[in-house]
């Protein structure tokens, strides 16, 4: 047996490997072994902690002091104080996990932590994700093993059923009711999907379970298609995911060359393949239909429902398709039974949702909370805040598909029904928060643009449709609105909501609407008054020069590109609008503070 | 995989060598590495209680380090940590006195006296 005193986990997920993370691990294994300590110390690399905004992040135990921000000049001094003397290098913790004392906190203890719950996350930054046997010490395929050994497909069903889990790729749908639907279907073959698309921009927790623990999702796949009565799953992953992807390739390796994937598993007579299927990009193919067209390797396009592919999906055959995050829930809830998992959560939406928290506010990264938790302990107490102080406007949920929640609704408990009550939705669990400095109709435009870049083109209201509706608000964020432009975008809105084929149409115009329901009056500053109260969209500001504050030093007109300052030394400047490009330059450069914008 | 057998054997083997991120409920070992410790040849005495631990498969066992403990004459410190009990504090320890320890205190449960610190201190004089 290998026994070691101490171990280094280094996250490598996306985010801290973009910030250099791999260079970390190497440096750490080379101090290690210089040290003369590599029998003793183990380095580990896992998936995201979920800290992303403080990365590259190192965890040591036993002692569990939480590193961020490392780079490859601090790793001798951590090898040679911590792991040579013993002595924690404080300066080097992360700023919160020390309390006013200076006392250093558990990670669970640190508030990033404290409000959380780790179902879906609960392996990641915990194991080696690509070592098979840290997931099993951690209690992997053991509900394989029982689901296999001591339950009826019917028992797995209504088990799932019983947990009350929703599906979290967006919809919401009760997953035990989609189980049942799939099995019911009398067919020699049929198919367990994974939709790891996630096309959500601002949304990464489903890559994150990939990298940080794919063989949880692997049991999971296994354990619905024992359920339903199939022996064949697909994983359809963005090619945009390599580090996802290749750790998905070793797990499903690993697990073969185990014999937990392929004939025969446990002895039990039960047989069940993975293969992974790559996608490119487009954002409809997260759409069941447009997926599973993709995998066969059709065009991705949606196409009506019914049939839903629980009669016939994939190849014809009865399909079931899940999010990577509810498959994620899935072992937990046969291991722990439904009623842990129904205890945690509202009436409605049982158990936890993880946020990608991002945008203004101080902790961006992951976040895993029980349903129900305010929008207030989300923003205030787990992230930390918005930067410079700055006030709280409005969060985004639910991507281009979702809506803004504002002010007045912070202390409404998150959950499915909650959040579309109030026009969003839960989506994917992007959070994308937003200060008095975002312009919201800046913002609806940002998310109708990608929609009309995704939109497939098959239906007209969502082809034609979100382009006008993108036309008009170009033409109000650009000054040239006029009166009844708010009353023709609702009107279109609705229109497209209720005709467009599939959800991608149905909900392109959710950012719209819910922005004008909330924050009219800045839409109506836009086009009456042709300004913009948060000073973003260019077109309609203004830069000028307060006389009473500038001291004629001459720096703006030096720095204007455009030439268009102009004045005499110590006398008064001023700013030709015409010329005016409005790059702020100016503004920036004076020490006087004479130059505004509005 | 033929066997829910084979499975738990993995997860056991595999738990030795990972519990300390998850375990703090069971036995720590803590021996005092400052520059005091490690003069005094506190890392030979780390490293046998490592060997000690894992040739006897140790499960629910920490072997950690921490900085100065105050006594610097004393040292090499060792203290052993285990739940509901008073920590016991183990003193000028050497590599050989690492099998007893393990033995005594950490297998069977009753500290080896004679190398702890009251002891040293009433019969040094
Ligand atoms: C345009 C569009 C994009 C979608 N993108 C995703 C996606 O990236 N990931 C995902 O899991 N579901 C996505 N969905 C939802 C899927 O169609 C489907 O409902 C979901 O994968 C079902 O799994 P669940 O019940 O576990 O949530 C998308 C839907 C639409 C309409």
């Amino acid at each position: 047996m290998e026994f070691y005193r101490s171990q280094v986990l280094c996250c490598t997920g996306t985010g801290c490997t973009s910030s250099g993370s791999n260079a970390i691990v190497r440096a750490f294994e080379y101090e290690i072994e210089q040290a003369g300590i590599d029998k003793e110390i183990k380095v580990v690399p896992t998936g995201c902690f979920g800290l992303c905004e403080t990365g590259p992040v190192v965890i040591i135990y036993p002692e569990g002091s939480f590193y961020s921000r490392i780079k490859v000049e601090d790793v001798p001094r951590i090898v040679s104080e911590h792991l040579v003397k013993g002595r924690i290098v404080r300066d080097l913790l992360y700023s919160e996990s020390l309390d006013e004392k200076e006392n250093i906190l558990s990670l669970n203890e640190v508030e990033f932590y404290k409000k959380q719950k780790r179902v879906a996350l609960r392996n990641c930054g915990v194991i080696d994700p690509e070592n098979i046997d840290e997931y099993i010490a951690f209690d992997g395929y053991k509900a394989l093993a029982k689901v296999l050994t001591e339950m009826t497909p019917e028992a797995v069903v209504e088990c799932v059923k019983q947990s009350g889990l929703r599906g979290r790729g967006g919809g919401g749908f009760p997953t035990g009711l989609k189980w049942s639907l799939a099995q019911k279907p009398v067919s020699d073959i049929k198919y367990v999907c994974c939709n790891a698309d996630e096309g959500d921009p601002g949304a990464f927790m489903d890559r994150s379970v990939l990298e940080g623990d794919p063989h949880c999702v692997l049991e999971a796949m296994m354990i619905a298609g024992y359920a339903i009565g199939a022996q064949q799953g697909y994983i359809y992953v963005r090619a945009e995911y390599p580090i996802a992807v290749k750790r998905l390739r070793i797990a499903i390796g690993q697990a073969k060359e185990m014999g937990l994937l392929g004939d025969d598993i446990f002895g039990t007579g039960f047989n069940f393949d993975i293969d992974i299927r790559l996608g490119s990009g487009a954002f409809v193919c997260g759409e069941e239909t447009a997926l599973l067209a993709s995998i066969e390797g059709e065009r991705g396009e949606p196409r009506p429902r019914p049939p839903f592919p629980a009669v016939k999906g994939l190849f014809g055959k009865p399909t079931l398709l899940n999010n990577v995050e509810t498959y994620a829930n899935i072992c937990q809830i046969i291991l722990n039974g439904a009623e842990w998992f129904a205890g945690m959560g509202t009436e409605k939406s049982k158990g936890t949702k993880v946020f990608a928290l991002g945008g203004k506010i101080n902790n961006t990264g992951l976040v895993e909370i029980p349903m129900g938790t305010t929008l207030r302990e989300v923003i205030y107490d787990i992230g930390g805040g918005i930067p410079d102080n700055k006030g709280f406007k409005a969060a985004q949920t639910g991507g281009p598909s979702g809506g803004c929640i504002p002010v007045e609704h912070l202390d409404i408990p998150i959950d499915y029904d909650n959040l579309i009550s109030i026009g969003s939705m839960m989506g994917s669990g992007g959070m994308i928060v937003m200060d008095e400095d975002n312009c919201m109709v800046d913002i609806a435009k940002f998310f109708l643009d990608f929609t009309v870049d995704e939109s497939c083109g098959k239906c007209p209201p969502c082809r034609i449709g979100t382009r006008r509706m993108y036309e008009m608000l170009e033409k109000i964020t650009e000054g040239r609105g006029e009166p009844g432009d708010l009353e023709k975008l609702e009107q279109l809105g609705k229109n497209i909501k209720a005709s467009a084929l599939c959800g991608l149409g149905q909900t392109a115009p959710n950012p719209v609407l819910s922005t004008i329901r909330y924050f009219r009056d800045e839409y109506e500053a836009h086009i009456n008054e042709k300004r913009c109260p948060a000073g973003v969209c260019k077109a309609l500001l203004s830069y000028s020069i307060d006389p009473e504050k500038c001291i004629g030093c001459s720096l703006c007109s030096r720095v204007c590109p455009a030439g268009a300052i102009s004045g005499e030394i110590k006398k008064t400047f001023a700013i030709d609008q015409s010329k005016c490009i409005k790059c702020g330059a100016c503004m920036e450069k004076c020490k006087f503070k004479a130059i505004s914008v509005g | 995989m033929k066997s829910i057998q084979e499975l738990e054997a993995i997860r056991k083997k595999t738990l030795e060598s990972i519990n300390l991120r998850k375990d703090t409920e069971g036995t720590r070992i803590v021996v005092g590495m400052a520059t005091c410790g490690i003069a005094a040849g506190a890392r030979p005495v780390l490293t046998a209680f490592m060997d000690e631990a894992a040739k006897r498969n140790l499960q629910h066992v920490v072997v950690a380090q921490t900085g100065c403990i105050g006594v610097c004459r004393l040292e090499p410190i060792v203290e052993v940590y285990q739940p509901g009990k008073e920590k016991v504090t183990y003193v000028k320890v050497t590599p050989d006195m690492v099998g007893k320890i393990v033995t005594e205190h950490i297998v069977n449960g009753n500290p080896v006296t004679g190398y702890t610190i009251g002891y040293y201190e009433a019969h040094s004089k």
